[in-house]
């Protein structure tokens, strides 16, 4: 009975190609537009993940509070109340993953005639971990070289190219304020930061060594910022809470005193340009389902108009016998493969056209099952619901006048 | 097999016009036995028409009762009526209404699309009909490649393709010549020595010779109703 009727469909479409072509073409761009607007929007939200993932996850920064000197206040970080110590104990807390004391600087370095003005980040291994940093060539440096000082550097991408031109620097000796360094490794490449810095301009000495023989400390064993990872992301107002705690505890804070540090919060960041992008992606497809509307409505027009000019033709099948849930289902199938078969051609386009700004552009798209689906059953559902008027409108006919029409 | 195939009682239908209730039909009453073959006469507007429109349960009488086949027709939902329309009775119309997208087997083997009948045994029931027209060579071919008498003659098989007890035809002769319509009438004479009820409605008299049974309307009422005199048609 279905392959019959659709048969029959078939064919009614057949019948005005024409027509049936250009009622179809408001689902196809319909649809093409959605899946095309998804993966556009998908691809900003991965790209997004992605930054935030070269970032590290689930990250704390805790910063030494500032100082007051003649009424002249220094900026935060100025008053190192943070020590290498502070970290430790920090890491003794329940669900801190890893933690990574940090005292950066900038420095001029030097190899062979060449010479670069590079950051300098001094911390232990940990702060590979907690940034998700993985090592290009050679190995990390290790907390035995962090405990006796040694001068040794790893070197991100940027300045090695600056430094070394296309030289494997591993093993290689530079120069910080006079002092050779040993590299040991090569950092891969992370691109731009949040901030649109290039995070690969950077050279990375042990924590103990930048203190004690590069850029020396006014207190003994401070530091400039720690970098606290938790285990999860659900964990991190916990862990913000019990750090807080043990922070003020161990720098003998009275209650009703403020801190002397300050603590951020990166992932919030992160998470609220994520967000962002979400919206902009959902708005994205809002916009184009106006259009899968639109085409919705092409479908009912069309439809109403088939429905009359076949009027006499609904007329006969009720004389010899069909019933008005056959006369229902006869125009509702056509306007379901109408829609359907529109969707098709539709995924095709969304998706030709996708991966055409993918190589035209370079953005990252990304099409997903599940826009597919969506726009699947969007469409199917548009079908059956524009289809439905028109439908019952030819089965509600009185059999004695849709004779007569001529 | 019941013997009465239509029984009509104090039949009356109105339709509602700009100057109140006109009455079409007035306190009809008719009797069908199964295997008559019954003209039915009248001019246009003698409510010939709209009598047959009811007996073929496309329209409803206003008042009064509708055997159709030992079924009350009024008590029939729109589901049964069309179950009627498909079984019971096969239709002829005066305009063919051949459906013209489809060929001449397909427009044949329509109504048993309605009973569910599989593809197979539709398509060799629905060329069984044509060989009894004596169309079966023009099978694949679409209605508006042929004539008219063939049209009608293809309409004929598809009123009989579910094998109904009656055939009701408005004016089947109406859109042919002289010729063909004798054709026509010929098929309907031997359906009819078959054992199919036939009702016919004509406004010629030539052509309501060809019925055994004469029943004449004039304003909404039957004002004869007796059996074909051929000598009368010969004066």
């Amino acid at each position: 009975m279905m392959l019959i009727m659709l048969g029959e469909a078939w064919r009614a479409m057949g019948a005005n190609r024409l027509r049936t072509l250009l009622t179809m073409l408001g689902m196809v761009i319909g649809v093409g537009a959605v899946v095309l607007m998804m993966a556009v929007g998908q691809g900003a939200q991965y790209a997004i993940k992605q930054t935030i993932a070269a970032m590290g996850s689930n990250l704390f920064v805790l910063l030494s509070g500032s100082s007051t000197a003649g009424g002249v206040r220094s900026g935060g970080g100025g008053n190192l109340t943070l020590t290498a110590s502070d970290a430790e104990a920090i890491a003794e807390l329940p669900g801190v993953q890893a933690v990574a004391p940090i005292h950066p600087g900038s420095a001029q370095i030097v190899y062979g005639p060449n010479n670069w003005n590079t950051s300098i980040i001094g911390s232990t291994p940990s702060y590979l971990d907690a940034r998700s940093w993985p090592i290009s060539t050679g190995a990390a440096f290790t907390n035995s070289d962090v405990r006796s000082a040694t001068r040794v550097a790893l070197i991100g991408k940027t300045a090695a190219q600056n430094l070394f031109g296309d030289d494997d620097p591993v093993g290689k000796t530079i120069r910080i304020r006079q002092s050779p360094f040993v590299i040991l490794g090569t950092l891969a490449a992370k691109g731009q930061g949040m901030d649109g810095r290039d995070q690969d301009d950077t050279i990375i000495i042990p924590l103990t060594t930048a203190q004690r023989k590069v850029f020396g400390s006014q207190v003994p064993g401070s530091v400039r910022m720690v970098m606290v990872q938790t285990t999860t992301q659900e964990i991190m107002p916990i862990v913000e809470k019990s750090m807080t705690e043990l922070l003020r505890q161990r720098h003998r804070i009275r209650d009703g005193m403020d801190n002397d540090f300050s603590l951020r919060n990166l992932t919030a960041a992160a998470d609220s340009a994520e967000e962002s992008t979400r919206v902009m992606s959902m708005l994205l497809g809002a916009i184009a389902s106006v259009s899968l509307l639109v085409g919705g409505i092409g479908i009912m027009n069309i439809m109403l108009v088939s429905v009359t000019e076949r009027t006499r033709e609904i007329g006969i099948r009720m004389a010899i016998g069909a019933r008005q849930k056959d006369i229902l289902m006869q125009f509702l199938l056509e306007a379901i493969v109408i829609s359907v078969l529109g969707c098709l051609i539709g995924l095709l386009l969304g998706i030709g056209s996708a991966l055409l700004t993918e190589s035209l552009t370079g953005t990252v798209v990304i099409i997903s099952a599940n826009s597919i689906l969506v726009a699947f059953s969007v469409a199917a559902t548009v079908g059956i619901f524009f289809g439905y008027y028109p439908a019952r409108k030819a089965a509600q006919l009185d059999p004695i006048e849709a004779l007569r029409y001529q | 097999m019941n013997q009465v195939v239509i029984q009509v009682e104090n039949l009356n239908k109105s339709y509602p016009t700009s100057a109140g209730l006109f009455p079409a039909l007035k306190d009809v009453k008719l009797t069908i036995n199964s295997g008559e073959f019954v003209a039915i006469m009248g001019q246009s507007g003698s409510g010939k028409s709209t009598f047959m429109n009811i007996l073929g349960c496309l329209d409803s009488a206003t008042e009064g009762r509708y055997v159709l086949d030992g079924r009350s027709v009024a008590e029939l939902n729109k589901d049964e009526l069309a179950l009627l329309r498909n079984r019971t009775i096969g239709f002829v119309f005066q305009g063919f209404n051949l459906l013209q997208r489809m060929s001449l087997l397909e427009n044949v083997a329509l109504p048993l699309i309605y009973c569910g009948v599989a593809h197979h045994k539709r398509q060799q029931r629905a060329l069984e009909m044509l060989t009894k027209v004596g169309l079966e060579s023009k099978a694949n071919s679409l209605p508006n490649q042929i004539s008219g008498g063939q049209q009608q003659r293809v309409a004929i098989a598809r009123a009989l393709v579910n094998q109904p007890r009656l055939i009701l035809a408005d004016e089947p002769t109406g859109n042919l010549d002289s010729h063909t319509s004798e054709e026509v009438m010929q098929l309907f004479e031997s359906l009819n020595r078959d054992g199919i009820t036939i009702v016919l409605v004509t406004h010629e008299p030539d052509i309501a010779r060809y019925a055994k049974r004469q029943v004449r309307f004039l304003d909404g009422c039957i004002v004869s109703d007796q059996a074909t005199q051929h000598a009368e048609v010969n004066t």
